[in-house]
């Protein structure tokens, strides 16, 4: 009954008859295509061409409308083609796939030079349209902290307190824990290094003045970016793609106050938190790492680290955590509420808020040290 | 083969399916014939998508066998479920169209994966498949999300069609979709049924399908099938809910 496709030709006087036979159905698709090409030449052989699809044990879609491709071009050739002896299962099949305009495909995904000299351009132009969109946000956010502020009943004690809960409590392990390995770090190659100038106790200064002033807060703001921005990205892009956000703002709430407020509230509060305890524990596995490996011990690393910084340093440090989490919380705000409607749209940007993220606390580091240099602190 | 014939095309026997304390399914048996369109109802949260779902293999199962096209899905091995896969197409209650993939894509896709075909003949039978659904070939180049919810549901029957499969299932096919949008969805399905010798398995809440659409009706109710036959037979049940749902008002108007 399965037998293979065949496609014979068998000459009726002036006319000639093509008789299908055998399964033409899609597993068949290349056997079957060749045929029906060898048979489109015979336009102009014959004056009549009946197509005998009497024979055939098994047609779908595919063989259906291989024998369609083949009665038009049979037809744009001049020749009179007709269809015959179809069963009753298979004329509607047959007709159906006669109503199908056959529409010339067109390519339109070809690289061409000015196209991508094109997508450079968008690109560069599209930078200024992100610088835009985040002070649009802050903007915003802002004017829904006034808002907030004349009415304060209307501030979302409730899902600030579950956002803190997420991004600060939730991110301390894993913050503590590396920030002890790098403090860690930091002074066993201190001491290493050191030591060929016999000035092993100098590690303590280093490490205290780096991890305070830069390594703690910037290493901190670096993870947080990396799990809770992505993470507000993901949360708005999806209730954006669901259009959740839509019902919101139909419902006379405003997206900003309800959603971006408490967790840029949230964001604000717990780097400074996380950085102090970033600090401390980076000092503490420095200090570990001295006393073991350095032969300092707790008493001497205490000492120096009070003589090799102040407070200055300290607040140096912490003054910046506030600022970088209000720069991470609005890059990833913005950019879960541009996702548009596909997954792989909500991929891009949760992606972009975190490169956005890093970049942005990057470039702030760098203008507070210009800022704290500038005003000898 | 022949065996295939007679049997049913899905036979269902003494399924349970459990989530944590709540046993969903209890010892359901349901046979759906060669050539039919099941009209699949009952209350909202009975467990019609479970089924669906725990037939096609998305939820597990506590004891029962599922056969369809006479294999057993448990006693099958990789290359006999994927034989079985390759012949039903399944239309999810949302479309489930991959959303980074243009209309094209998504109804190229199964085709891609199963058989070799050129990109020439491919092209066409999205056409094709297209229009058997009632689209225009210009949506082939569309993204999911710049459709409405009537051509999604459309699109994502052309995709669960691309192969030729023998057997259908359609969660919820009309839901939201407008009184007309959705007739000529039970249209479009009496028409492919008809032409392309499909067995369909639809779940549904619309009482027009059930007229219009199904050969059959299964009713689930408290785990199990309670009735199943002729739209004349659900009419003439006792049963008190079968009675308010063909007797209701919406009932009464669709009799008209």
């Amino acid at each position: 009954m399965n037998g293979d496709p065949k496609l014979e030709r068998i000459a009726k006087g002036n006319a000639l008859a093509l008789c299908a036979t055998g399964t033409w159905t899609a597993s068949f698709a290349p056997v079957l295509e060749r045929m029906v090409a060898d048979a489109e030449k015979l336009a102009g052989t014959s004056q009549s061409i009946f197509i005998d699809v009497s024979e055939v044990a098994k047609l779908d879609t595919f063989g259906a409308w291989l024998i369609e491709r083949l009665r038009r071009s049979l037809t744009q050739g001049a020749v009179e083609a007709q269809i015959a002896g179809l069963s009753a299962n298979y004329s509607s099949l047959v007709d159906e796939v006669r109503r199908v305009r056959a529409t010339p495909v067109i390519d339109t995904s070809a690289v061409t030079i000015t196209g991508m000299l094109e997508q450079i351009g968008r690109t560069v132009a599209g930078v200024a349209g992100t610088v835009a969109g985040l002070i649009d946000m802050l903007g915003a956010v802002l004017a829904a902290v006034a808002r907030t502020l004349i009415h304060p009943r209307s501030f979302r004690l409730t899902s600030t307190v579950h956002h803190l809960e997420q991004v600060c409590w939730r991110a301390v392990p894993i913050v503590v824990l590396i920030t002890f390995l790098i403090g860690c770090i930091i002074a066993q190659q201190g001491i290493f290094h050191f030591r060929r100038f016999g000035a092993d106790i100098f590690v303590v200064d280093m490490l205290g003045v780096l991890v305070l002033r830069e390594i703690g807060v910037l290493l901190v703001a670096i993870m947080v970016a990396g799990r809770s921005g992505s993470a507000y990205t993901a949360e708005l892009g999806s209730m954006k793609m669901r259009e959740e956000i839509d019902a919101l703002r139909t419902m006379g709430f405003d997206p900003i106050e309800v959603l971006v407020l408490p967790r840029m509230l949230a964001l604000v509060l717990a780097l400074p938190i996380l950085a102090f305890l970033g600090a401390m524990a980076a000092l503490y596995g420095g200090g570990l790492v001295a006393w073991l490996y350095g032969g300092v011990d707790p008493e001497a690393f205490l000492l120096r680290l009070r003589d090799a910084i102040s407070i200055d340093h300290f607040i140096v440090g912490i003054v910046k955590a506030p600022v970088m989490a209000a720069v991470i919380g609005i890059v990833a705000c913005v950019e879960g509420l541009a996702v548009q409607g596909s997954a792989e749209s909500l991929g891009q940007h949760t992606t972009a808020s975190v490169v956005k993220g890093i970049f942005f606390v990057i470039v702030m580091d760098g203008v507070f040290a210009i800022f704290f240099a500038s005003i000898g602190m | 083969m022949a065996g295939e014939i007679q049997n049913p095309i899905i036979r269902v026997r003494d399924i349970t399916v459990q989530f944590g304390a709540t046993r969903v399914l209890d010892g359901l048996d349901l046979d759906v014939k060669r050539g039919e369109i099941l009209g699949f109802v009952g209350p909202s949260g009975a467990g019609k998508s479970v089924l669906t779902r725990t037939i096609i293999g998305l939820v597990p199962k506590v004891a029962g066998s599922i056969e369809v096209f006479g294999v057993d899905l448990d006693a099958s091995n990789t290359s006999q479920r994927r034989n079985v896969e390759r012949r039903w197409g399944v239309l999810f209650q949302q479309g489930a169209l991959f959303s980074s993939l243009t209309v094209r894509q998504n109804i190229q896709f199964p085709m891609r994966e199963y058989l070799r075909v050129s990109q020439r003949l491919m092209d066409e039978i999205t056409i094709a498949k297209l229009t058997m659904v009632g689209l225009k070939p210009e949506v082939a180049d569309r993204f999911p999300s710049e459709l409405s919810g009537g051509m999604i549901k459309r699109v994502a029957l052309a995709r669960a069609l691309s192969l030729d499969p023998d057997l259908v299932f359609l969660d919820e096919p009309t839901s939201g979709l407008d009184p007309i949008g959705a007739g000529d969805f039970d249209e479009l399905v009496r028409t492919l049924q008809r032409t392309l010798g499909l067995t369909v398995f639809m779940v549904t809440h619309d009482l027009d399908s059930l007229y219009t659409a199904c050969d059959r009706i299964a009713v689930l109710g408290n785990g199990k099938i309670i009735a199943a036959g002729s739209i004349a037979d659900m009419q003439a049940s006792q049963h008190p809910w079968l009675r308010q749902y063909f007797h209701g008002k919406r009932a009464r108007a669709v009799m008209g």
